[in-house]
This record gives C-alpha cells, structure tokens and sequence, in this order.
C-alpha cells in the first residue's frame, strides 16, 4: 500500500497536497484498490466552491459509484481533464497523473485537521473504512 | 457471434413493401421539411431477418427453458393463455380513443381486476396507470407529498427507507425531492425498532417497506412499525415485490400501510420480456384516495366509464391509461387460479423456498435462522474469504448447470448475498436438480475454485469485460467511429 | 389443491414438509399474527382454460360484434404491422426472459437491444438511445428533467402544439422538485406563435420541447426556434413520431439535443393504450445524463464480439437515491417489435411507408376540403392526420359511428376551446375505397 510521506489525507482516502495557495486532490493507492477498476469520473467544474467533507465529484467503477469529498473548502480552480478521458489514469497512477482537482483555499486552518502519512496507515490498519 | 443486422445489409433487399402508387415525398413537402441525410436503417430480406432474430433467441436463456431463482423478481411460469387472450385482435385493436361504449369489455376487465387488486391487498381503491413498480412507487411518493401539502403540513421533507430495501425505493423518493433516511437492519434483516423511533419526528413523510423483508423474513413487528409511524404523523408506503408470498395469507392493508405498489410482472404471471414491460399499480387508503393519479375507473348503469373527478389528484402519470395488455394478463391469470388457487400460490412458493433452504444449508451459510417465505438468502462471506469465490462468480457457475444465476450481492447488507426465490410453478423434480448443481459447485469452491472463478465455460461468449464498456462507451452502431473496441471485432 | 400452473403435488406438498421438518404447513407461517390472518378472499373460484375461454367470447360477442373503420389517431395510430414481428417477438427465448443483467446468458436479448439504440438514433439523427421509457410522455418528462440537470436551469417551455398528455405528465413528474413548466401559445394555423416564444424565452429556461409532426398533424419549420433556444443557453427537444422521419427531416438535422417520443406506430398493437413505446435519444454530450438502460458492445475473456448493460453506475440499483432516475423495468420487449419492425421495413420501407401516410391524410383532407360544414384547420403540410371543425361535431360523430366509422379524435378534452374541433387520422392501411366512402358517409350526414 502506497502512502507517500508527503501528503495529507482524508477519512474518506482522498490525498491532499498543499501547493501554496492551493491544494491538489486525488485518492489514495488504497481507495482505487478498494474500488477497483474506475470507469468513470465526475469532476467538479471549474470556479465551483467546495466544503471540507462535503461532496465534490464522484468516482464510478462498473458496480459502484462513490463520493468524492473535498479535503478543505474553497473553490475548484483547476480540474484534470486527462482523467475523464482516461479514468483508469486514477487506478494506475493515483498519486501523480490521476490527481483531480485543485482548490483555491479559504482557510488554511482546515489543513491541519489533516491526517499525515503515518496517521493514515494507522487509520487503514485498524479498519476504520468509508 | 451473430454479426449485427447492419453487418447483414445489403442494398436492394427488401422485407415490408408498400405500394405508394407512384406518389413522392415531395408532393406533399417543401424541401425545408424533408429528411436531408438517409436514413441507414438496414437493408436485409426477411428469410434472413427471421433468421437472424430466431438465432439471437437462440442465445438467451428464458423461463421457458431454465429455472430462474432470481430472488425478488418472481419469475413464475408465463401462463400461455393471458398471451391467447391478449393477441385476439377484437381486443388488440382497440384504440384508446374510441367511444368507451365500444371499449366495454376491456373497461370491464379494467374495473374486475381493480375490484380483484383490492381484494388481495386489502386496500380501497387502485390506479391502474403505472407501467411498472418504479413508476409506482414514484406515483406513490407523488401522493405522500400531495398529502402533506394540502394539510398545510410543509415539514414532511423525509423518506425512511431501511437498508436492504430495493434501489428503486430511495431513487423514487429522491426523483421526487424528498430526503432519504437510511435505517439499519438487525441480523435478521428486520427494522430495528430503536433505530427507527429515533429516527421518525416530524419531519418523516413515509417509510418505503417491504414485507417480508428482502432477506425473505417476515417483519413481525410490523403493526408496531405502523403505530409509530401513524403516531408520528407519517404514512407508510408498501413495495410489493414480494407480495407471492402473501396471497391469501395477510393484507398490506392489514399491517398498516397507506400506499401499496403491486408489480403484475412479478406476482401476476405478466411474463418480463427481457426487461419489460410490466405494470405498476398502486392501491391506497381511505385518507389517500383523492390523490390517485386520474383517470379512476367508475361504474354508471351498465357501463364503466372514466372518472377524471379525483379532488386532490396527483394530475397524469403517462398517456393513456395504463399498460393495457399486461392488465388484462392479470386478470385472465386471477381468474384461472381464482380464490383457492391464489392462496396455493402463496404456500407452494414458502414451501418451495423452505426445502431450498433446508437442503443448502449443509453445504452454504443462511444469512437468517429458522423458516424464510418466499425467498431465502445464503451468505458466501466465508467462500470469499477462504477461496476468493464471490457471489457473483456462484452465479456465473450455476449458468454452466442449465440454471440463471439467482439475485447476488443484493440486498446491499450481506456483501456476498446470494437471494434464491423458486416461486410456486417449479415441480420439486427441478428443485432438487438444482440442489444437486449447488453441491457441485460447493465442492468445486474447495477442490477447484479456479473454474467457478472463472465461469461460465458453457455460455455463447465467456465472461464479458463490462469495464471497458463503461471505459469507452460505445453505444449505437452509426456514431462516429473513434477509439472504440468495436473497431477491431465488428468485422468478423 | 390441484391446478394447471402449480407442479407441486399433494404427496410433493407433504415429502417436502417433512424434509423441512413440520407437519403442515400453518407452522412454516407461526410467526405472523394471528390477527392478520383473519380475512377471507373475495376472488371467484378458478376456472379451467376451456371455461374462461368461454366466457371471453360471450362478452367479447355481446360487445364487439361490430368492425369500425378507424379515423382515429392523436398519439396511437393503426398501422401495417407486418406477421414476422408478432412472430419472431413472441418467441419464447425473447418473452419470458429476464432483463440482461447476466450478460452470458442473454447476448440474445442484448444485441437487439444494440440494434435498436442505433436504429432509434439512426431514425432520430441523434448520437446516443436508452433502451427504451415507458411511453412518449414519461420519456419527454424525464428528457427534460435530464436537460434540467444538465443545464442547471429551472424551467421548461412546451409548445402548446405538443399533445397537451406530455406536457401534463411532464408537470406531474417536476412538481417534485418545484420545477416549472411553461407553455408557448400557437397561432390559428397550429404554428409555434414566435412572439410569445421570445418573451417567454428567459435565462431561467433549461428546455424548449416542441413537436413535429404536431399534435395538429402540421409539419413546421423549426430552424429558427433551434436557433434561438441555443442563443439563449437552453436545450432544444424535439418531440417526433418515428414513423415519419423516413420522409421528414429528423430531430438531430434540426438541431435537437435530446428527442423523444411514441415507438407505437413502429409495429405495435394499439391495444388500448398500452403497452408503448417511449423512445429517448440524445446527443453525446448528454449521454451521462440519460436515464434508463443502456447496453454497449465489449470483448469477452477470448476477444469475442459481447454486449452488456453498461453506464449502470447511473441507474437506481448502485447510485440509489443519486440515480438520474428510478426507472428499472422497461418496455424491452416492445423496443424489440420496434427493432424488427424497423428492419423489416429497412431504408427504402421506412420512406415507403412515410410517403403512404402522407398521400392517404393529404388525399383525405383535398376531398373532405369541397364537403359543405367541414371546415380544414390544419393547412400546412401533413404527415397523417389534421384538425377540422364541424359544427354539431358531438352529434355528427354519433351518426358517423352508426355508420360504421370512428370519425375522428374531439381534441376538446385537451383544447377546450375546440369545441367543433376534430382530429382526423388516415394511415397507409385505409384504402382508397375506405376513404371515398367515409367521404361520401360525412357528405350524407352533413347534409
């Protein structure tokens, strides 16, 4: 299970990595692995605002559909339209090419409700799902 | 593989012909009107037409051929003589707007089997509309809020719907507007009381049930799940799909419900036609009989006659009146197995799903203990865990023994779920078939896992890649040719 | 008991029970109240094959001993159907399946339901077909509800040439969700009226549905509403009768985004009103948005050519109460008689059969133009059917019926306005014969 170092995570297995005023979200190697083959996914669109554990988008493998949450409020800026042509980018790459949207922060305070890499293992271990 | 029709077209072959007397299109169209492009439909003659669907059929599996122990679907015997009735052209004919004095003996048919759905139910009027148990459920949600809102009430927002409950029921309720409430099941798969006093203010509209339950128990605690209901304002919507095993035993109306949705493609023998279609009609109570969709049905001297005088309706659920051939199905199959005969249906369906069940569970885990109705479900958690053999690889194996796969991972609580419903037109000769085919396949999950994983050997094509026709969707034969799997094996 | 439809046997009955473990079968029941238990069937007893049959053909003889030459059309229609559709649908392995979910156990059932998604969009100019919807007015009011999604607007205008069924039920199903249905007047030849189109036209519309051929019978030239609507951010949809669209330009060459409509006249009974055919098509930006089945081509494990279900992620069984829409069962097998109809009929037919509707209305309409007290509403080109007015029409119907005839739809009960008004249907089965005497017959009571 891949868990890079470097990002935050989310209970609902999004990763987060801050890029100054924003931040960069995709799932985590264990999400794509517990959905399995994605087929589909609905992006939010661009300027469209976003709450911290509320819905952004959602991922569709053939049997399932499932939310994706938004890690930290603020407004969609940027949206990977290479994995809406591709979506299996999001199983093969979850990390760097399947990344989804970016969000323009609004309160920088909300990263540090983050779990780090360490605390995200621990999660995963225990069983704690979504 | 059968090529596509499209693939057998040929210019200048021709099936239906029609003499149009040396007329053309532009005598009676200005240019502006006409069709520019072609329409590509195929050109093939009817030998090879007939040959071509008559090989299609050959590849499906059907009632008429297998044995389907779909749970939830009830997929009983077709009787041939609701299709003997249905395809007399004194009735096929009938256009839905000739003067109703003409239409009397379908009107008749129409107003008996509402009288019939009543009886069975317990409820005080029906609607006939609906085409199927979606649409009814939706005509249903429509109601409860029509209620609501002429009482002045304007809270009742919410829909409790327990978690094993069929898709259709939340996706009514949210097509509709209202919220959806999840509750939780016990282990049995009944509502947990507590869960749903909590849960139940004055906010609930409805709860969406059905009974018994979709782990095929039945839900003892009905008429106190009714009286907190009712205490609480709120009204309590039925999902008849399982409604076989109830025939003559108990009423919905009896438990406690408002709304009550029957599916005539289901319990009533109107065959499911690789999809549709079926019917969907819904009864009600006193207090919500002046939202039912219009038309109603009325008798006037010797007559039956539409009634468009609901006070509250709900307004047209679709055009005409109903699925009008599928109406009359039902009908010629209640009053071919009449009253002793209805309530044999019920017993036979429970006894068959008890013997099922007695005999599998030797060799599969129950997801419940001690008698089931009309349906049962078996747990294969420890097959997936031991051997990585999922419900639905089961199925796939079984289409290798002759039967359909039965309903697997639903309901949504028993990951690995498998709903096994006989129904009441299966001899016990095949029953026991099938259990024999269900030891089989046991002792090849410990023995031979590989080749339940991956089945089915026997079928026309083997496992279909259903993710990479999610990935790159192609959908209609005359697009526009992009990457498309479709590119490399349309050619044969 | 003993019966036709129930294999088991009383010695099946108590082997069976015995194996369960119980003596009868009351005790399999135990746990149900007993106070529900207390109500008595009031159903008449059964009826053997031969008896029923029996008693089906005293009432169809007292009711139905008389043929009328039908005129009737506004949204059913009798037309040829030819006998290897009936044949071929009633085939055992077509009828009494199951929806496809298996997909190798039904490549059968699911390649025509391929076949007929691209027929249906080949037929419409459109890119991308559901399997089908219950009938032409729940497929318009989920169509639009579709187009309220997608554009995120509020309203939908409807012309109020579309039969006014659709846009009712299309009312009942937005009511749910306080979306608002508004309709655009027409003028006195049946045409869409532009003025109040464009006022009418706000940024809160997400939909403009108007049909063709009308519920009139007009054919109308609708470039400039496509035109418009698009200008001002909202989807068109066009509402058609297939059966003409062999002969008369398609929704997709006006410009639509989404098209539905009644498959009836596509080889299906008229039954009474049902079952039908709705038939929804849309274009490929919309194509996530569709609700409803829709089956793909794939490969299996070996590279083989397969179809399946697929896009499910949308429907009501995994997205639950996030689906698009609930619909589950379908009118799969009419879509089917639809498919064979429409290769049968194949790409000379389909224009054949478009130019014997047109030559039979317009035939009509020329002769019943030169009878005294029947006055021709409908002007403009025609595919099958057109709105007069007679004076006396209640009555002028009655005597008509006397005569043999079902004279034509009263439109009064959707325009109440029209109280002359009558919609006057002739398909490619009424014969010349049929139409010179009904024309001879409306002379003779009109007189």
């Amino acid at each position: 299970m891949n868990i890079p170092a470097d990002l935050k995570y989310t209970k609902s297995h999004e990763w987060a990595k801050v890029e100054g005023e924003s931040v960069r979200v995709g799932l985590s190697d264990y999400a794509q692995h517990e959905i399995s083959d994605v087929v589909y996914v609905e992006l939010p669109s661009i300027g469209q605002a976003v709450e911290a554990g509320k819905g952004a988008g959602v991922v569709e493998s053939v049997k399932a559909a499932f939310n994706i949450y938004a890690p930290v409020s603020g407004s969609v800026v940027e949206i990977n339209d290479a994995v809406a042509e591709d979506p299996s980018l999001v199983n093969q790459d979850p990390y760097g090419k399947g990344w989804l949207f970016s969000i323009k922060v609004t309160s920088q305070a909300e990263l540090s409700s983050l779990m780090d890499g360490a605390q995200y293992e621990v999660q995963i271990k225990s069983g704690a799902m979504e | 593989m059968e090529k596509l029709i499209f693939e057998k077209s040929k210019a200048g072959k021709r099936a239906a012909i029609f003499d149009v007397k040396g007329h053309r299109a532009d005598e009676f169209l200005s240019a502006d009107l006409m069709r520019q492009e072609v329409a590509k439909l195929p050109e093939v003659s009817e030998p090879e037409i007939v040959r071509h669907f008559v090989r299609l059929s050959q590849k499906n599996f059907c009632v008429d051929t297998n044995f389907y122990p779909l749970g939830s679907c009830t997929m009983k015997y077709n009787p041939k003589i609701n299709d003997f009735v249905t395809r007399d052209e004194r009735l096929a004919t009938i256009h839905p707007y000739q003067p109703i004095e003409t239409a009397q003996v379908i009107m008749q048919m129409l107003y008996d089997l509402e009288q019939y759905l009543c009886s069975v139910t317990g409820m005080k009027r029906f609607t006939l509309q609906p085409a199927a148990g979606a649409h009814g459920e939706l005509a249903g949600m429509m109601m409860v809020k029509a209620y609501f809102e002429n009482k002045g009430d304007k809270k009742r927002k919410k829909v409790i719907v327990p978690d094993g409950s069929h898709g259709t029921n939340p996706a009514s309720a949210a097509e509709y507007g209202f919220e959806v409430v999840q509750i939780p099941s016990n282990e049995r798969g009944i509502v947990n009381l507590q869960a749903l006093k909590e849960a139940v203010n004055e906010e609930t509209a409805c709860i969406m049930l059905t009974n018994p339950n979709t782990l095929g128990v039945f839900e003892e605690d009905i008429q106190e799940i009714a009286s907190i209901m009712h205490k609480a304002g709120a009204l309590l919507y039925y999902d008849g799909a399982n409604m076989n095993a109830l025939l003559g035993l108990v009423r919905p109306s009896d438990m406690g419900f408002d709304i009550v949705h029957l599916n005539l493609h289901k319990t009533f023998s109107v065959p499911h036609g690789g999809g549709g279609p079926g019917a969907g009609p819904v009864g009600v109570s006193e207090r919500l009989v002046e939202y039912l969709p219009v038309p109603l049905l009325k008798s006037i001297g010797d007559q039956i006659v539409f009634d468009w005088n609901v006070k509250h309706s709900i307004g047209r659920l679709k055009s005409f009146y109903g699925q009008a051939a599928a109406l009359i199905r039902a009908w010629v199959y209640i009053r071919c197995l009449g009253r002793s005969g209805l309530k044999q249906v019920s017993e036979d369906a429970i006894i068959n799903a008890n013997y099922l069940k007695k005999k599998l569970e030797k060799y599969y885990l129950p997801a419940t203990k001690g008698y089931c109705m009309h349906e049962f479900v078996l747990d294969l958690a420890k097959e997936a865990k031991d051997r990585n053999i999922h419900a639905i690889d089961l199925g796939k194996r079984l289409l290798d023994f002759g039967f359909h796969a039965p309903t697997v991972h639903f309901p949504l609580i028993i990951r690995e779920a498998v709903m096994i419903e006989p129904t009441e037109s299966e001899s016990k000769e095949t029953l026991d078939e099938f259990v024999e085919a269900m030891i089989a396949i046991a002792e090849e999950i410990n023995n031979n896992p590989e080749i339940v994983r991956t089945a089915p050997h026997t079928m026309t094509v083997k496992r279909c890649d259903d993710v990479l026709a999610a990935r790159k969707p192609d959908l209609n034969y005359f697009a526009e040719k992009q990457a498309k799997p479709s590119e490399s094996i349309t050619a044969s | 008991m003993n019966h036709s439809f129930l294999p088991l046997t009383d010695e099946d009955r108590k082997e069976m029970l015995g194996t369960i473990g119980v003596r009868e079968f009351d005790q399999l029941v135990g746990n149900i109240p007993k106070n529900l238990r207390q109500f008595d069937l009031k159903i008449p007893e059964s009826l053997t094959e031969l008896d029923l049959i029996q008693e089906i053909e005293s009432r169809l003889k007292t009711s139905h001993s008389r043929k009328h030459v039908s005129f009737l059309g506004a949204g059913a229609y009798d037309h040829f159907i030819p006998s290897i559709v009936p044949f071929l649908a009633f085939r055992s392995e077509f009828y009494t399946s199951y929806t496809p979910y298996q997909a190798e156990a039904s490549q059968g059932v699911l390649q025509t339901i391929y076949e007929y998604q691209s027929l249906i969009c080949e037929l419409t100019g459109m890119d991308v077909s559901n399997a089908s919807h219950y009938d032409g007015a729940t497929a318009t009011a989920e169509g639009v509800m579709a187009a309220i999604n997608h554009t995120g607007r509020n309203k939908a205008l409807f012309a109020r040439s579309v039969h006014p069924d659709y846009r009712d039920v299309t009312k009942t199903y937005l009511r749910g969700r306080d979306h608002e249905v508004e309709e655009v007047s027409c003028d006195g030849e049946g045409k869409v009226d532009r003025g109040d189109f464009a006022a009418k036209l706000t940024q809160e519309v997400a939909v403009v549905v108007v049909q063709t051929p009308n519920f009139f019978g007009l054919l109308e030239n609708i470039s400039d509403i496509a035109q418009v609507a698009h200008a001002n951010g909202s989807l068109l949809m066009v509402v058609a009768n297939p059966l003409s669209l062999g002969v008369c330009k398609a929704p997709g060459e006006w410009g639509a985004d989404l098209s539905a409509g009644e498959g009836q006249p596509l080889g299906l009974p008229q039954f009474f009103g049902g079952p039908y055919l709705g038939y929804l098509t849309v274009k490929k930006p919309l194509m996530r948005k569709i609700p409803g089945r829709l089956c793909g081509i794939t490969k299996d494990t070996e590279g083989v050519r397969s179809f399946v279900l697929t896009l499910q992620a949308r429907e009501q069984h995994i997205r639950r109460e996030k689906a698009s829409s609930n619909i589950c069962t379908n009118q799969a097998l009419c879509a089917l008689m639809a498919t064979i109809y429409m290769t049968s009929l194949g790409k000379v037919g389909i224009q054949e059969v478009g130019v014997a509707n047109m030559a039979k209305s317009n035939q009509l309409r020329k002769e019943l133009s030169s009878v005294k007290g029947v006055e021709i509403i409908t002007k403009g080109p025609i595919f099958n059917e057109f709105l007069v007015r007679i004076k006396s029409r209640d009555s002028f119907v009655k005597k008509m019926e006397e005569n043999g005839y079902f004279a034509g739809v009263p439109v009064d009960r959707w325009y109440p306005e029209e109280t002359e008004g009558l919609l006057i249907c002739a398909t490619e089965k009424r014969t010349d014969e049929e139409i010179k005497q009904f024309v001879s017959s409306v002379k003779a009571v009109l007189k």
